[in-house]
C-alpha cells in the first residue's frame, strides 16, 4: 500500500491491520515515534494524520493509506517548529523518551488553539505520560510556543 | 549523533578495551559509598592518581571537543554537567562540547565503587574531581604545546574559550591537539580555585536537547542493524516457574516469524519485526510448571508483614531502653506505615540489541550498569570481557531498573541472540514490564514512640518488615554481612530525627519472598522518609506543636536540613492563611548526600487527593548546574507525587494484577503540582540530586491531607476513607 510519510510517498507491505507505530519504525526506519505501552495509554506514539494527532501504536497502517502522516522527523527540517523553539528555551526534555510524541501533541494543540488555556493543555496533553516529570516544563512550553507561533504569524 | 556509524568511535573503541585485562576483579567490590552519610559520601580520596585524560576527552585538529561519559544520561542531565566539570578548567564554551556515552572499560569505573555503574545520585559527587581534573591535564598540555610553538614559556601563556594566548599569539585548541598529545602528561595539576569559576555554577542549558526535539537521539530501542531481527520472550506468568514444555507451530505460522527458541527466562519469538514477534508470541503455547510463586498474594503477604513488624527482628540502630522509655511513658503513638510493590515503569521499555561473532559480542542497550551486563554477557558466549563491547545508548528513564546485579535483561538478549543464532533486539513489552518485577519491595513500618514531657518524643522503637533488594545477589555478601540490608533501613536506622532521641530502636525483620526486587528511585527513602516524616507529624500534632517548629526543634544540630526546612517553610509561606478548603504540610529528608525540603499545599476535590503548589528547598552542597537540579526536583517529586497518589504492584494467585498504565497508574501532566525549587547556597562538596528531591513528596502531602481532613493516611497509596 501507499503511505505518504513526512510529505514523502511510501510503497510499504505490511499487514492492513499492522499498527502505523511499527510501520514507522520497523519498516521505514522511522525510529523518532516510541512505543511507550502499545495500548493508547502513554501518548509516546502519537504523530499527525492529516494534522490531527492520532496514536499510531492504536492505528491499523491499513486506515492512513493514502493520508498524509506526519511524524517528530517532519516537523521541521531544522528545528524551528514553534513547538521545538520552546521546547529548547524552556530546557523541557529529560530522558527524551517521551517527547516526540509530546511535542506532536503540542504542535497539534497550537494549530488548533492559538492560545491554549490550561484546561485545554490538560485536555490535550493529559494523556501523554512523562516518567521524568517535565510536566511542569511541559505546559510552560506549550504556552510558549503558542506565543512563538502568533509571533511569527504576525 | 548516530552511535552507530562513527568510524572515530570504533577506533577509540577498540583502544579503550584494549587494557581491559583488570576487568575481572572490579565489579563485585563497590565500597558503600551508596549508604554512606552526607559528611562523609562526597569527599574525595586523599590523593587520587590523576585519570587517563584521553579516555575521557578528545580534542581534535579542527578544533571539536568531545567528552566521554564514564556514565550513563537517563534524563539525569549529566549529559551537561560531566562537560560543565571539564570545560571549567579547559577554558572551552561547554555548548560547543559534543558529548558521547565511553565504551565498557576499566578507564571508566566508578571513582568509589570499582564499576561502570550510574546510580545512588552519585555521578556529579563522584566525578568531581576527576572531570575537572581531565580538563586540567588537558589545558595543561595544550598551554605546553603552544609554549614550545611558540618559543615563550609557559607562565607567560593564559587560555581563553578555547584558545591559548601569548602576548598577542592566540592559538586555537584544534592547532595544537597533535602537538598536545606527544608531550607527557604531567604528574599533577592544580585545580582553579573556585572563586574564579565561570561555567560550575551557571545555569547551563541542556546538550542533549537538539537530539530529543527532533527524534534523531538514539535509545536502546531504535538501535538499526543489517539484518537485526526483533524478539518478544513468553516468560512464566508467576515468578520461578518453568518452562515444561511448548507447542510452537501457530507461533511459528504467522507471517514474519522466523524462529521460536527456548531460553532460560521462558520461550523468545525471533521475527523481522515487532509487530510480528508480538503476535507470535499470542499464538504461542507454554505449558509452564509454576511452582510455589503460584501462592504469592500480597493481601495475605500484608498480613503476614504486620504480625512480623510485632514481632524482634535484627537490631539495625539502638541506644539508650526504647522498650523501656515506652513502658514508663504517659502517652504512646502506636502505628503503621505502608508501601506497596512498585515498578519502575521507565517510558522506554528494557530492550538490548545483541550481535554475536567468533572473537567478539556487541550489545547495545540503556543500561546502568556496563561492567555487570559485559561480564553477564561473556559468561553466556564464552568471551573474555574486553571482547563484549558494550555500546551504550540514551536510556528512556533509568530510576535503578536498568541497574540489576543479574543483568537481567541483557543476558536473556545474550540468551536469545545465541540460541537463533542471529543479531537479535530483545524487546519487552509494556505489560512484560509491568510484570516482570524487580519492584520496590513492599514495606511495614511499625513505630511506636513516647512523648515526653517536653512533647519531643522520648522512646522511639521501629521495626521494618521489607525484602533485601540485595537479597540472593552478590551485593548481599558485601554490604549485608550481619543480616541488615543497609539499604532497607537507610534513612531511619540512620535519622538525623533518632539522634535527638535518647532511647530509640530499629529493627529489620528480612522477608524472603520469590518477588525480584530493586532500587526504585531512592531505594529505601522511598519509604523510610514516608514513616519517618509522618510519624514525626503525628507527634508534633499530638504535642500541639506547630509541625515546621517541631521538626527544627528535633534537628537542632542538624543545621544543614534545618536551614532547607526554614528556606522551605519561608518560601512556602508556612504561617500564612490558605483558601479554605486548603493545607499545607511539610517534610524534610536527608540522602544521597543532600538535604531536601518540602511544603506540599493540597485540597480534596470529589473525594481525589489535589496537590497544587509545592515548595521544594535544596541543599546539594556545590549546584554545579542550577537548571538541572531544579528539574531534578520537580522530576522527583513528579516521580514520587506519582507514587504517594496511585501505584501499586498487587498480587493474587502468583499474578501481577497490573499490565500496563490503565491499571499502574502514574502521574499525568493535569495533577503536576506547581514545583518551586531554590537552591541553599553552599561550599560544601557536591551531593547527589537525582534520588533525594522524592523521599519527601509522599509524606509531605500525606501530612498536608492529616492537617486539612483530621484523616492520618498511613498506607500508600494514599487514598482517602469515605
Amino acid at each position: 500500500m501507499k503511505l505518504r510519510v513526512n510529505g514523502k510517498d511510501h510503497e510499504v507491505a505490511a499487514p492492513p491491520d499492522m499498527p502505523l507505530l511499527w510501520v514507522l519504525r520497523d519498516l521505514l526506519g522511522l525510529t523518532g515515534t516510541k512505543y511507550g505501552c502499545g495500548v493508547g495509554q502513554c501518548g509516546a506514539c502519537l504523530v499527525h494524520v492529516d494534522g490531527k494527532p492520532r496514536r499510531s501504536c492504536m492505528t491499523d497502517v491499513a486506515d492512513v493509506a493514502g493520508k498524509s502522516i506526519t511524524t517528530i522527523e517532519g516537523l521541521s527540517a531544522d528545528a524551528s517548529h514553534p513547538v521545538q523553539q520552546a521546547w529548547a528555551e524552556m530546557d523541557v526534555v529529560q530522558c527524551g523518551y517521551c517527547q516526540s510524541g509530546q511535542i506532536m501533541a503540542a504542535a497539534a494543540l497550537i494549530a488548533e488553539k492559538t492560545k491554549p488555556t490550561d484546561p485545554e493543555i490538560d485536555a490535550a496533553l493529559g494523556r501523554q505520560l512523562c516518567r521524568c516529570g517535565t510536566y511542569q516544563r511541559v505546559r510552560a512550553a506549550v504556552h510558549r510556543a503558542a506565543e512563538l507561533n502568533q509571533e511569527q504569524k504576525s | 549523533m548516530s552511535i552507530l556509524a562513527d568510524p572515530n568511535r570504533r577506533e577509540f573503541l577498540k583502544a579503550a578495551t584494549l587494557g581491559a585485562a583488570g576487568l575481572v576483579v572490579g565489579f563485585y567490590v563497590p565500597a558503600g559509598r551508596r549508604f554512606a552519610h552526607a559528611a562523609e559520601a562526597p569527599a574525595a580520596p586523599a590523593a587520587p592518581p590523576l585519570p587517563q585524560a584521553n579516555a575521557f576527552l578528545r580534542i581534535a585538529p579542527d578544533g571539536t571537543v568531545t567528552v566521554l561519559l564514564a556514565h550513563s544520561e537517563m534524563g539525569q542531565g549529566i549529559w551537561t554537567s560531566l562537560p560543565m566539570l571539564i570545560a571549567e578548567e579547559l577554558d572551552f564554551d561547554v555548548s560547543k562540547m559534543k558529548v558521547e556515552h565511553a565504551p565498557a572499560a576499566p578507564a571508566y569505573f566508578h571513582t568509589a565503587f570499582g564499576a561502570q555503574m550510574t546510580g545512588g545520585s552519585t555521578t556529579t559527587w563522584s566525578e568531581f574531581d576527576r572531570y575537572r581534573q581531565v580538563g586540567a591535564i588537558a589545558r595543561a598540555l595544550l598551554v605546553q604545546a603552544a609554549a614550545q610553538r611558540l618559543g615563550v614559556d609557559a607562565a607567560a601563556c593564559r587560555t581563553e574559550n578555547g584558545a591559548v594566548i601569548a602576548g598577542d599569539r592566540r592559538l586555537r585548541y584544534g592547532e595544537l591537539a597533535d602537538d598536545a598529545a606527544q608531550l607527557p602528561v604531567p604528574a599533577s595539576v592544580a585545580l582553579k580555585d573556585p572563586k574564579d569559576w565561570k561555567v560550575i555554577g551557571q545555569p547551563t542549558r541542556r546538550l542533549d536537547t537538539p537530539e530529543k526535539i527532533n527524534g534523531t537521539a538514539v535509545f536502546g530501542l531504535d538501535v538499526r542493524l543489517d539484518g537485526l531481527l526483533t524478539a518478544v520472550v513468553a516468560r512464566s506468568p508467576v515468578f520461578g516457574g518453568k518452562v515444561k514444555s511448548f507447542d510452537a507451530s501457530a507461533a511459528l505460522a504467522v507471517p514474519g516469524v522466523r524462529k521460536v527458541v527456548q531460553v532460560p527466562s521462558g520461550v523468545a519469538v525471533v521475527a523481522d519485526h515487532f509487530w510480528a514477534a508480538q503476535q507470535g508470541r499470542d499464538a504461542l503455547k507454554v505449558d509452564w510448571d509454576l511452582g510455589a510463586g503460584a501462592a504469592l498474594d500480597t493481601v495475605a503477604m500484608l498480613a503476614e508483614y504486620r504480625k512480623l513488624a510485632a514481632a524482634d527482628g535484627k537490631v539495625a540502630a539502638a541506644a539508650g531502653d526504647a522498650p523501656g522509655a515506652l513502658a514508663k511513658a504517659d502517652k504512646v503513638v502506636d502505628v503503621e506505615y505502608v508501601a506497596p510493590y512498585l515498578a519502575h515503569a521507565p517510558m522506554e521499555p528494557l530492550n538490548a540489541t545483541v550481535r554475536i561473532a567468533t572473537d567478539r559480542c556487541d550489545v547495545w542497550t540503556g543500561t546502568q550498569m556496563q561492567t555487570g551486563e559485559q561480564m553477564a554477557a561473556a559468561a553466556i558466549t564464552g568471551l573474555k570481557p574486553e571482547q563484549v563491547h558494550i555500546h551504550t545508548t540514551f536510556l528512556g528513564g533509568g530510576f535503578g531498573r536498568r541497574a540489576t546485579a543479574s543483568a537481567d535483561w541483557v543476558s536473556e538478549a545474550v540468551h536469545v541472540a545465541t540460541a537463533a543464532g542471529a543479531t537479535v533486539k530483545t524487546v519487552w513489552t509494556r505489560e512484560d514490564d509491568v510484570r516482570g518485577g524487580y519492584y520496590r519491595p513492599m514495606v511495614v513500618h511499625r513505630i511506636r514512640a513516647a512523648l515526653g514531657s517536653d512533647g519531643l518524643p522520648a522512646g522511639w522503637d521501629h521495626t521494618i518488615v521489607s525484602q533485601s533488594v540485595m537479597a540472593g545477589t552478590p551485593f548481599e555478601s558485601m554490604f549485608a554481612k550481619t543480616g541488615i540490608d543497609p539499604s532497607s533501613v537507610e534513612g531511619a536506622a540512620d535519622s538525623p530525627y533518632l539522634k535527638a532521641i535518647p532511647n530509640h530502636r530499629v529493627q529489620l525483620q528480612d522477608y524472603r519472598a520469590p518477588v525480584p526486587v530493586l532500587w526504585w528511585r531512592s531505594v529505601g527513602h522511598s519509604h523510610t522518609a514516608f514513616a519517618m516524616e509522618c510519624m514525626v507529624d503525628e507527634l508534633a500534632r499530638a504535642a500541639g506543636i506547630d509541625p515546621v517548629e517541631y521538626r527544627r526543634r528535633l534537628l537542632a544540630d542538624q543545621p544543614r536540613l534545618r536551614a532547607a526546612l526554614d528556606l522551605a517553610a519561608a518560601k512556602a509561606g508556612w504561617r500564612s492563611p490558605l483558601p479554605a478548603g486548603r493545607a499545607r504540610g511539610v517534610a524534610v529528608h536527608e540522602s544521597f548526600g543532600s538535604f531536601v525540603a518540602q511544603v506540599a499545599e493540597v485540597s480534596v476535590e470529589g473525594g481525589r487527593i489535589r496537590v497544587h503548589r509545592v515548595v521544594c528547598a535544596i541543599d546539594c552542597g556545590i549546584a554545579v548546574n542550577p537548571k538541572t537540579i531544579e528539574a531534578q526536583m520537580e522530576s522527583g517529586i513528579a516521580f514520587g507525587l506519582g507514587a504517594a497518589l496511585s501505584s501499586a504492584i498487587t498480587f493474587k494467585d502468583g499474578r501481577v494484577q497490573q499490565s500496563n498504565f490503565d491499571d499502574y497508574r502514574v502521574l499525568r501532566l493535569p495533577d503536576m503540582p506547581k514545583v518551586e525549587v531554590h537552591i541553599v547556597p553552599s561550599r560544601e562538596r557536591p551531593g547527589g540530586v537525582g534520588e533525594p528531591g522524592t523521599p519527601p513528596i509522599a509524606p509531605a502531602v500525606a501530612n498536608a491531607v492529616a492537617a486539612l481532613t483530621g484523616q492520618r493516611l498511613r498506607e500508600m497509596p494514599l487514598r482517602l476513607r469515605a
